[in-house]
């Protein structure tokens, strides 16, 4: 009785133990990616036409989704926001409201969560398929290295593209509130805009948002590339990579958003 | 797709990438509004600045013609010292009075000057002599309680000596007080 108790806990424990070598294994090997893209990106750079490709399909393509959510995300919070600050007889600080929590938070983090599952995905599922068809061993066997040839204009482009999306979720957004806001309910124009611009500050507001989207461009490529990457070369092992890259560029996402804002407003 | 399709496309994103965020500088952020053009610096000191903060405007007449450039404390006279920055357009006479004003009633603080009438204009680094203190709440609700205690209790020694007797015009002695009153 007693030696089946600790065989099975000592199962639990090598499974535990196996999970954390596992997992450590992985961020290194992870790791160990990131320095070699960055180690190559010069070669990707001379061939800039690379990066322009990929940017095109995961900036360009990503716009439609971004632009669309943006309009109704800003929407959504001119019109919550309103129906609380009027019950304290301040409508007017609508813009102000919309705009810091746009530019500040949703901006980066939306745009970040989206391009996870619309670029990220594409990424994995690419990558993983060219390991499985064998793609990469042969531009190996060519002595074309895949990481300078593959994976670091991907790299790049959602580096590239991250904040420029992030800026324009966040404009757009805006919009979306403003129209509601305005015309809709009948808030003071001039008001919502000048109080608006007195209380964001482009350097603490503007500029920390768009440090945010670099970070979360960087740590959203970067996993989606690993995933593909180190996918099992069959069609399950592709799936459940693509799965792996959503799962886990959101976690990191909203993990990082709170380090990162932390960091901001305790300067 | 040929690479001048994409050239293109990826052109088209990079310009509305960098228009968002130009509209967002300019339009929704104070980049616009926050350079004054060329400043010079005066100081005032303080007994009390509230809760007043470093980029916070200073306004003459309503309209921004500074910003608070830093706070700092005085350890010998137990003063804050208040660097302000006043765009050069703009001179004011030597005895500007600078006061510490709230926006609203729980809006943020901002420094407001009043110009006197002194031929003298201050310069760069001169500093403002009358100055007069943010005001705190707490200090003016417990000023307004000790005026008011001692208003009573006179009007009771004088009009009335013995002050459980009319308690119907103590009641309306107190009460006459009100916050729009010289006495408060």
């Amino acid at each position: 009785m007693i030696k089946l108790l600790v065989i099975a806990i000592a199962r639990i424990l090598r499974n535990m133990g196996a999970g954390m070598i596992e997992s450590v294994w992985r961020l290194g090997a992870g790791a160990r990616l990131f320095f070699l893209t960055i180690f190559y990106s010069g070669q990707s750079f001379r061939r800039f036409h690379l990066i322009m490709r990929e940017i095109y399909f995961t900036g360009v393509l990503s716009l439609l989704i971004i632009i669309v959510s943006a309009f109704f995300v800003g929407m959504v919070l001119a019109l919550q926001g309103y129906n609380t600050l009027q019950k304290y007889g301040s409508s007017e600080a609508i813009g102000v409201l919309v705009a810091l929590s746009l530019v500040r938070e949703l901006g980066p983090v939306v745009t970040a969560l989206l391009f996870a599952g619309r670029a990220g995905t594409a990424i994995t599922a690419e990558i993983g398929l060219m390991k499985t068809t064998e793609q990469l061993s042969a531009m190996e066997m060519m002595a074309v290295s895949p990481i300078a040839r593959v994976v670091a204009p991907r790299f790049w482009a959602g580096v590239i593209s991250m904040p420029i999306l992030a800026a324009l979720f966040s404009m757009v957004g805006i919009l979306g509130g403003y129209l509601v806001a305005v015309p809709l309910i009948g808030v003071d124009q001039g008001a919502f805009w000048s109080q608006m611009q007195a209380n964001v500050d482009f350097r603490l507001d503007i500029v920390d948002g768009l440090i945010k989207s670099l970070v979360f461009g960087v740590a959203c490529t970067m996993i989606a590339l690993f995933e593909g990457f180190d996918a099992p070369p069959t069609a399950e092992g592709v799936s459940r990579a693509t799965t792996r890259t959503v799962v886990i560029s959101s976690l990191t996402v909203l993990g990082l958003d709170f380090v990162l804002t932390s960091f901001m407003l305790a300067v | 797709m040929d690479r001048t399709t994409i050239d293109l496309w990826v052109g088209v994103f990079v310009a509305l990438g960098v228009a968002a965020l130009l509209g967002l500088a300019m339009k929704v952020g104070n980049l616009t509004s926050a350079n004054l053009g060329p400043t010079y610096s005066v100081s005032a000191a303080f007994e009390n600045v509230g809760s007043l903060k470093p980029h916070a405007p200073v306004k003459s007449a309503g309209v921004v013609v500074g910003r608070v450039d830093s706070i700092n404390f005085d350890g010998l006279k137990f003063e804050a010292i208040v660097k302000i920055n006043i765009d050069q357009r703009y001179n004011f006479p030597k005895d500007t009075f600078a006061n510490i004003y709230t926006a609203g009633l729980l809006g943020e603080q901002y420094i407001g000057l009043e110009a006197g009438g002194d031929e003298d204009t201050l310069k760069n680094g001169d500093r403002i002599t009358k100055t007069q203190d943010a005001i705190v709440l707490e200090k003016m609700i417990s000023q307004f309680l000790f005026s008011k205690a001692s208003e009573t209790k006179t009007d009771n020694a004088d009009v009335n000596p013995a002050p459980t007797a009319k308690p119907l015009e103590k009641k309306a002695a107190g009460k006459t007080l009100e916050l729009g009153d010289p006495g408060f």
